[in-house]
């Protein structure tokens, strides 16, 4: 299956400064992709430049087979959802989702069963007359939405959409963008600095920075496979070991890293003897122990310099006896609690460690 | 308890900020509302006392041709003054800080130059032998000088030139007020830049336009420099005919009675575009 919204060397260069710079990208229809990045990473003006907002200095814009890049915005066909909704304050909730319609000059009878679908949709036919300054930031967001998705577009974009919502209602609209999504088949791009966001929502994530793609794929492939330092440190938490190989075998290589030797697994991992590595560690992934555990590698013993609690878990920092810290996650429901300055044995698999490029 | 406190401590607040008006109110008391209540007096009691001078006024057909002219010269210049300060002012809303700056020093900088000298250079520049027509000839537009000294539309040029920066100003308010996504997002329903323009910008700076329109109609109406020089006791208005009737004609009734019912229609337009905008957009302020 062909590509549904494809990018080609996507460039926008503002005067000296190059915003986003050779962005290569495709993703199949109905997919729901996200961008992520931190501030400053170009995600935004990708998003731009798809809407039709901003005009690519270099490179293209194809959706479903059309060649988009110069295209006014009205003419793409595209929802959009603006960070802070954009609603019109002039104009009645009704009226806000009918907007697109009547522009389209559909019937009005049209218009009405339309409109009353799309707010179905959000269930918020009930404030159908209200004004949008007279609403909660969660319903004006289902108000942007429905406004968004009334005159079944070919790509839904969404900048932001939850950045102005509390957490907790937050990780609800998640919930039901996500179901939207399933519900409808529309592809979906959106952007965000969050990275929960990303990782529950999205079939496809990119990260993105300096306005470069660092890297593409699912979810769980960004998290367990990360392919640079960045990856590993933006999405989730990751403690690093630098270190140089010193033997090789199939399907993975030790290497030593302050002057120990630590054991790592991974299918299509290959380095040299004598070469640099870096290895990604989650947090998540390291056991902790009062006694020494039965276990023939990776394998230290440390003093807990710091601890937080944060409900479902204790995040601890372990320094170690060879000098470096690492930051080690227990679900806090099956652990004690440890306190500061206690002497622990920490542990972890061959396979839970990632090697890194070092960008 | 604590609301009782609280209410005290606002009191004394309110007490504090009247006593602080209070010599600007009172200024205003002894220089601006004592001599119009006086005007009042007069016009009720000069020559006779009764309403025989407001008889005359409306009897009088000279007084319902100036009051035609008045009202057609004023609505005019206020359609144009803030057609053309809508352009301006969409121009500094959406421009660069730069380009903001110096399209407000243009505006602000001919406010600095008196309306007398700027009447008299419109009289260099609209007379017959002047340089308009002088142009006008040269490119063969017209093949005979142009009248418009002592025209009313000499006079609506005039005062549109003097009265863009006003409708200009609060204009520019009520742009600043409307989100630059709202637009924007418009075109990414669907709309073209007209149809985000009229459907989306325009209803958002009605406010602003009502306002303007209130603020230059209102200075128009009691406007007497640049009628008196460019109307050349030719196209008269209102204040140049009080002035006439009191300074000229020692006409007090008549005079003081037109002044009053000028007054009167200023107050009423005023509180009319109060009760349709807000006081808040009219008198300025954040809306």
């Amino acid at each position: 299956m062909s590509a549904f919204l494809e990018l080609k060397g996507l460039t926008k260069r503002y005067g000296a400064v190059t915003a986003v710079d050779g962005v290569n990208l495709a993703i199949e229809k109905g997919r729901f992709l996200t961008l992520l990045g931190p501030s400053g990473s170009g995600k935004t003006t990708v998003l731009m430049a798809i809407a039709g907002f901003v005009e690519p200095s270099a490179g293209s814009i194809n959706v479903n087979g059309r060649d988009v890049t110069h295209l006014a915005p009205e003419k793409r066909n595209f929802g959009m959802v603006f960070q802070g909704y954009a609603l019109f304050p002039h104009l009645s909730v009704r009226d806000n989702v009918a907007f697109p319609l009547k522009i389209r000059g559909r019937s009005s009878s049209d218009i009405q069963a339309q409109v009353t679908k799309a707010l179905d949709m959000v269930r918020l036919q009930h404030l159908a007359d209200r004004n949008p300054k007279q609403l909660s930031g969660g319903q004006q967001q289902r108000v942007a939405i429905a406004r968004a998705l009334v005159f079944e577009p070919d790509l839904l974009l969404l900048d932001e959409p939850l950045s102005a919502l509390d957490k907790k209602l937050r990780g609800e609209m998640q919930q039901e963008l996500k179901d939207l999504h399933a519900r409808l088949g529309t592809t979906f791009v959106c952007v965000t600095h969050d990275q929960d966001e990303a990782l529950s929502m999205a079939d496809e994530v990119a990260i993105l920075r300096d306005g470069r793609i660092q890297q593409i794929g699912s979810p769980t492939a960004l998290y367990e496979n990360p392919a640079t330092r960045f990856v590993a440190d933006f999405l989730g938490r990751s403690n690093f070991l630098d270190g140089l190989v010193v033997r090789t075998h199939a399907g993975g290589f030790a290497y030593v890293c302050a002057g120990r030797t630590f054991m790592h697994e991974g299918a299509g991992d290959v380095h040299t003897e004598g070469h640099e590595v870096h290895i990604s560690l989650r947090p998540e992934k390291i056991s902790i122990t009062p006694d020494e555990p039965q276990a023939d590698c990776n394998t230290l013993q440390g003093t807990v310099v710091g601890t937080s609690y944060t409900g479902s878990h204790h995040n601890l920092t372990v320094k170690s006896d060879l000098g470096f810290n690492l930051a080690v996650t227990v679900a806090a429901w099956q652990s004690q609690p440890i306190d500061m300055g206690r002497r622990v044995w920490i542990n972890w698999p061959a396979n839970a460690t990632v090697a890194v490029s070092n960008g | 308890m604590a609301d009782a406190v609280a209410t005290a401590r606002s009191l004394n607040n309110r007490q504090m900020g009247l006593l602080m008006v209070l010599p600007a109110v009172l200024l205003m008391g002894v220089f601006y509302v004592y001599p119009l209540l006086q005007v009042l007096w007069i016009s009720g009691t000069e020559p006779t006392v009764g309403l025989g001078n407001y008889q005359a006024l409306a009897g009088s057909g000279v007084v319902r041709r100036i009051a035609m002219t008045t009202a057609r010269v004023c609505l005019t210049t206020t359609a144009i003054a803030v057609l053309l300060g809508y352009v301006v002012a969409y121009a500094m809303a959406t421009g660069t800080p730069r380009r903001r700056n110096l399209i407000l020093m243009l505006v602000v900088a001919p406010m600095w130059v008196s309306a007398l000298v700027r009447a008299f250079a419109w009289v260099v520049l609209l007379r017959q032998e002047g340089p308009v027509n002088a142009l006008l000839i040269g490119s063969h537009v017209l093949a005979q000088p142009l009248q418009m000294l002592w025209t009313e539309a000499g006079v609506v040029i005039g005062m549109v030139h003097y009265m863009v920066p006003y409708a200009i100003l609060p204009l520019y308010a009520s742009m600043r007020d409307v989100d630059a996504r709202l637009p924007m997002a418009a075109r990414g329903l669907g709309a073209s830049r007209l149809q985000a323009f009229v459907r989306v910008y325009l209803p958002l700076t009605v406010p602003g336009i009502v306002a303007a329109s209130a603020l230059v109609l209102v200075y128009s109406l009691g406007f007497f420099v640049i009628p008196a020089i460019l109307g050349g006791g030719k196209t008269l208005m209102t204040a140049e005919y009080i002035r006439l009737q009191i300074t000229e004609l020692l006409q007090w009734g008549p005079g003081t009675a037109l002044a009053v019912v000028l007054v009167v229609v200023v107050l009423a337009l005023l509180a009319l575009m109060t009760r349709v905008v807000g006081a808040r957009r009219v008198f300025g302020g954040a809306g």
